[in-house]
C-alpha cells in the first residue's frame, strides 16, 4: 500500500496525462485492496474464534484479534467427532470420483472431438442441454434406483455415477482434444495403432493439463458435497466432513471455538491444494472457451 | 433418417463400410456417457414425472392418483411459501451478482501492483465448503457479539437480528451467497483481457468518455459470458440448498423464511418419504426454472453480442 502510494510522487515530473493515469492506478488498487479485503474477513474471522479460548468467544464487543491463543478447540474438533474416520471418507469418495470424471470425460470427448461419426453433432448438442437441467428434477429417481441397488449407505452413489463423465467436463476435454493436430492420430493410425492405442499413448499423454484441470475440479466438488451425502449416507460410520460437520454443529450449535476449529481443518487441505495448483483453475477457464 | 441421407453421400460401398465403422467407434468412445445419460438422466427424468402422478411413500409400489399431487401442491401453504421464498432469492440474488460481478470484474481488471494476488484472494471463498461458510456466516451474523452488528454498532446503528428475523434471513442469504462472486468474476476478467484494445484507443480518440466506453464498448464485448452466469445463476438460485440448510438447521426458519423450494422438496422426499408430492414439486420447480431461462435466453437477444469483429 505504502509503494503505491508513493507512486505519484514519481510521475509529477511527466506528462499531465500520465499523471491521471497514475492517480487512476493509485484509486484502483485502494478500491480493489478494500474489496479483496472484505473478501478476506470472514476467513479471518473463522480462524481468529478457532483459537479464542470459552469465555473470550462470548465476549461483547467481540475482541478483534484472540487475547490468548487458546489450542484446546482444535482437540476437541479431532476428538469430539471421529474426524480422521471422516476425512477418510471424504477423501475416498473425492480421490475416486476424480479418476473416474477424468477419465472417463477424457474418453468421451475423444469420441466428440476426433472421431468423425454420424449424428456426432446432433448428440453432442443433448450433452450440452443436460447442463442446463436441474439436478432436483432427477434426485428422486435417481436416490430410488441407488436404494434398489443396495447402495444407500454407501459411498457408491456418490462415486459411481462419476465414472461416466460430467457433461461439463466433456466439453471442457472436448475443447481441449480439438486443439491437438489430426496428423499425430493420422501417423499412429497409418502405423496400424487401434483408435482406443492412440487415445491411450498419444492422445491421453498430451492432454495432461486438462486432466489435472477436471480432476482437481471434481476433487474440490466431492470433498465440499453436502446433498449427496445427505441423501445417501445414513450411518455416521459412512459420514463425510460435510455432513460431520453439519451434525456437530447441531449437537454443539453454541460451541462456536470448536466448531470454527472444525471449519477451518476442513477447510485448510482444500487451500493447501488451490495454492499449489492455482493454475489449473484458471486454465479450467481457458480451456472452455466462454471468455466471450 | 440422418444414417440413410449420410450413407447416399457415399457412392462406394467402402466408404459406406467406413460410416459404419466409425459411428460404431464414436459410440463406443461416448458408451461411458451414453449409459450415464440413459440411467441416470433419461430414466430419472421420465420416472419423476411418472410419481408426479401417483402417491409414492416408498414402503409401497406406487399407486397412480392422477392430478392429485398437482392439485394439492397449489392449497399447500408450505410450498406457495417456499416458491415465494425462492422467487425472492432469483430475483435479488441474481440480479444483484450479476451486477457485483462485473463491477468487481471492472475494479481487478485495472493495472495495478499485486493485482494477481488480489484476484486470488478474491476467488477463495469458493474453495471454502458450503457447510463451512453457513456455519462460519451463522457466527457473523450473530445479533449480540457478532461481526456484522458490532461493526454497525460502531457507526451507532443498532443491527437487525438477521438470519433470527423473518425480514432479514432472506437477505442475509443473498449476502453469502455474494461472498463466492469470484468464480464469475475470473470468467469476466478471462473475457475482458480479450477485448481488442484498438476498440478503446479509437473511442479514446473521439472523445469517449469512460461510462461511455465501458457501455458502448466493454459490455457489449462481455455480455455473452453476462448472460452465461445469468443462466448458471438463475439455475443455482432456483435449487439454493445447503447455506439455507445450514443456517436453519434444515427447517427453513425462522417462520419459513428460508424454506426454499429444494429444501422443501428435500423435506418431503428424505424426512416424510411422500415421493410422488415430492416428485410434482420438483417437476414445478422444474417448469419454473425452465420457463425462466427461456426468456432469459430470448431477451438475450436483444442484448448479447456474438461478433466481436
Amino acid at each position: 500500500m505504502i509503494a503505491a502510494k508513493g507512486r505519484p510522487s514519481h510521475t509529477q515530473s511527466t506528462a499531465p496525462v500520465n499523471k491521471r493515469r497514475a492517480a487512476g492506478t493509485v484509486l484502483a488498487f485502494l478500491v480493489a485492496s478494500l474489496i479483496t479485503l472484505s473478501f478476506a474477513v470472514p476467513l479471518y474471522w473463522m480462524l481468529i474464534t478457532s483459537v479464542k479460548g470459552d469465555t473470550e468467544v462470548f465476549l461483547t464487543p467481540p475482541t478483534l484479534y484472540p487475547h490468548a491463543v487458546v489450542w484446546e478447540n482444535y482437540t476437541k474438533a479431532l476428538t469430539n467427532i471421529p474426524f480422521f474416520e471422516y476425512l477418510r471418507n471424504t477423501l475416498v469418495y473425492a480421490i475416486f470420483s476424480s479418476i473416474g470424471s477424468s477419465l472417463s470425460s477424457a474418453l468421451v470427448a475423444y469420441g466428440f472431438a476426433k472421431i468423425r461419426w454420424v449424428g456426432r453433432e446432433w448428440v453432442f448438442n443433448i450433452l450440452l442441454g443436460t447442463m442446463l437441467l436441474p439436478g432436483v428434477v432427477t434426485m428422486i429417481p435417481t436416490y430410488l434406483i441407488f436404494r434398489d441397488l443396495g447402495w444407500t449407505g454407501t459411498l457408491l452413489p456418490l462415486i459411481v455415477p462419476a465414472f461416466f463423465g460430467g457433461a461439463y467436463y466433456i466439453f471442457l476435454m472436448r475443447q481441449f482434444i480439438q486443439t491437438m493436430p489430426d496428423e499425430l492420430a493420422e501417423a499412429a493410425r497409418i502405423d496400424g495403432c487401434s483408435e482406443f492405442g492412440i487415445f491411450r499413448r498419444i492422445i491421453l499423454p498430451l492432454i495432461q493439463p486438462a486432466l489435472a484441470v477436471v480432476f482437481l475440479q471434481q476433487f474440490l466438488l466431492a470433498f465440499k458435497d453436502f446433498l449427496g451425502p445427505l441423501i445417501y449416507l445414513n450411518d455416521p460410520s459412512q459420514y463425510t466432513l460435510s455432513l460431520g460437520l453439519q451434525q456437530f454443529q447441531g449437537a454443539n450449535g453454541q460451541e462456536w471455538g470448536p466448531l470454527m476449529a472444525c471449519a477451518t481443518i476442513f477447510t485448510v487441505p482444500l487451500f493447501v491444494l488451490f495454492f499449489f495448483t492455482q493454475r489449473y483453475f484458471v486454465e479450467g477457464v481457458t480451456f472452455s472457451g466462454i471468455k466471450g | 433418417m440422418s444414417i440413410l441421407n449420410a450413407n447416399a453421400l457415399r457412392p462406394k460401398g467402402r466408404s459406406r463400410k467406413k460410416t459404419w465403422q466409425s459411428l460404431f467407434l464414436g459410440l463406443a468412445f461416448i458408451s461411458p456417457w451414453i449409459i450415464g445419460f440413459l440411467s441416470l438422466v433419461l430414466y430419472p427424468f421420465g420416472a419423476s414425472l411418472y410419481f408426479s402422478f401417483t402417491s409414492y411413500n416408498i414402503l409401497s409400489e406406487p399407486q397412480w392418483i392422477g392430478l392429485q399431487n398437482y392439485q394439492t401442491l397449489f392449497a399447500d401453504p408450505r410450498w406457495v411459501t417456499s416458491i415465494k421464498n425462492t422467487m425472492y432469492y432469483v430475483l435479488v440474488c441474481v440480479p444483484v451478482g450479476v451486477v457485483l460481478a462485473v463491477a468487481l470484474a471492472m475494479v481487478y481488471h485495472q493495472r495495478m501492483p499485486g493485482r494477481n494476488l488480489m484476484r486470488t484472494l478474491m476467488y477463495v471463498p469458493l474453495i471454502v465448503p458450503p457447510v463451512a461458510t453457513g456455519i462460519l456466516w451463522l457466527w457473523m451474523f450473530k445479533p449480540i457479539g457478532g461481526l456484522f452488528n458490532t461493526v454497525l454498532a460502531w457507526c451507532g446503528i443498532q443491527g437487525p437480528t438477521w438470519l433470527g428475523d423473518p425480514d432479514w434471513a432472506k437477505i442475509s442469504l443473498v449476502m453469502i451467497a455474494q461472498w463466492a462472486v469470484g468464480g464469475n468474476v475470473l470468467l469476466l476478467l478471462a473475457s475482458l483481457a480479450d477485448v481488442p484494445k484498438q476498440l478503446y484507443e479509437a473511442a479514446e480518440i473521439d472523445g469517449a468518455t469512460l461510462w461511455h466506453r465501458f457501455w458502448h464498448i466493454t459490455l457489449p464485448m462481455i455480455s455473452p459470458v453476462v448472460l452465461f452466469i445469468t443462466i448458471t445463476g438463475l439455475i443455482g438460485a432456483f435449487q439454493a440448498f445447503t447455506e439455507a440448510f445450514i443456517v436453519s438447521g434444515g427447517q427453513g426458519g425462522p417462520a419459513d423464511s428460508t424454506l426454499f423450494a429444494s429444501l422443501y422438496i428435500y423435506q418431503k422426499a428424505f424426512r416424510d418419504f411422500d415421493m410422488g408430492y415430492a416428485s410434482a414439486l420438483s417437476w414445478v420447480l422444474f417448469l419454473g426454472i425452465l420457463a425462466f431461462t427461456g426468456l432469459t435466453f430470448r431477451l438475450s437477444r436483444k442484448w448479447v453480442v456474438y461478433d466481436r469483429s
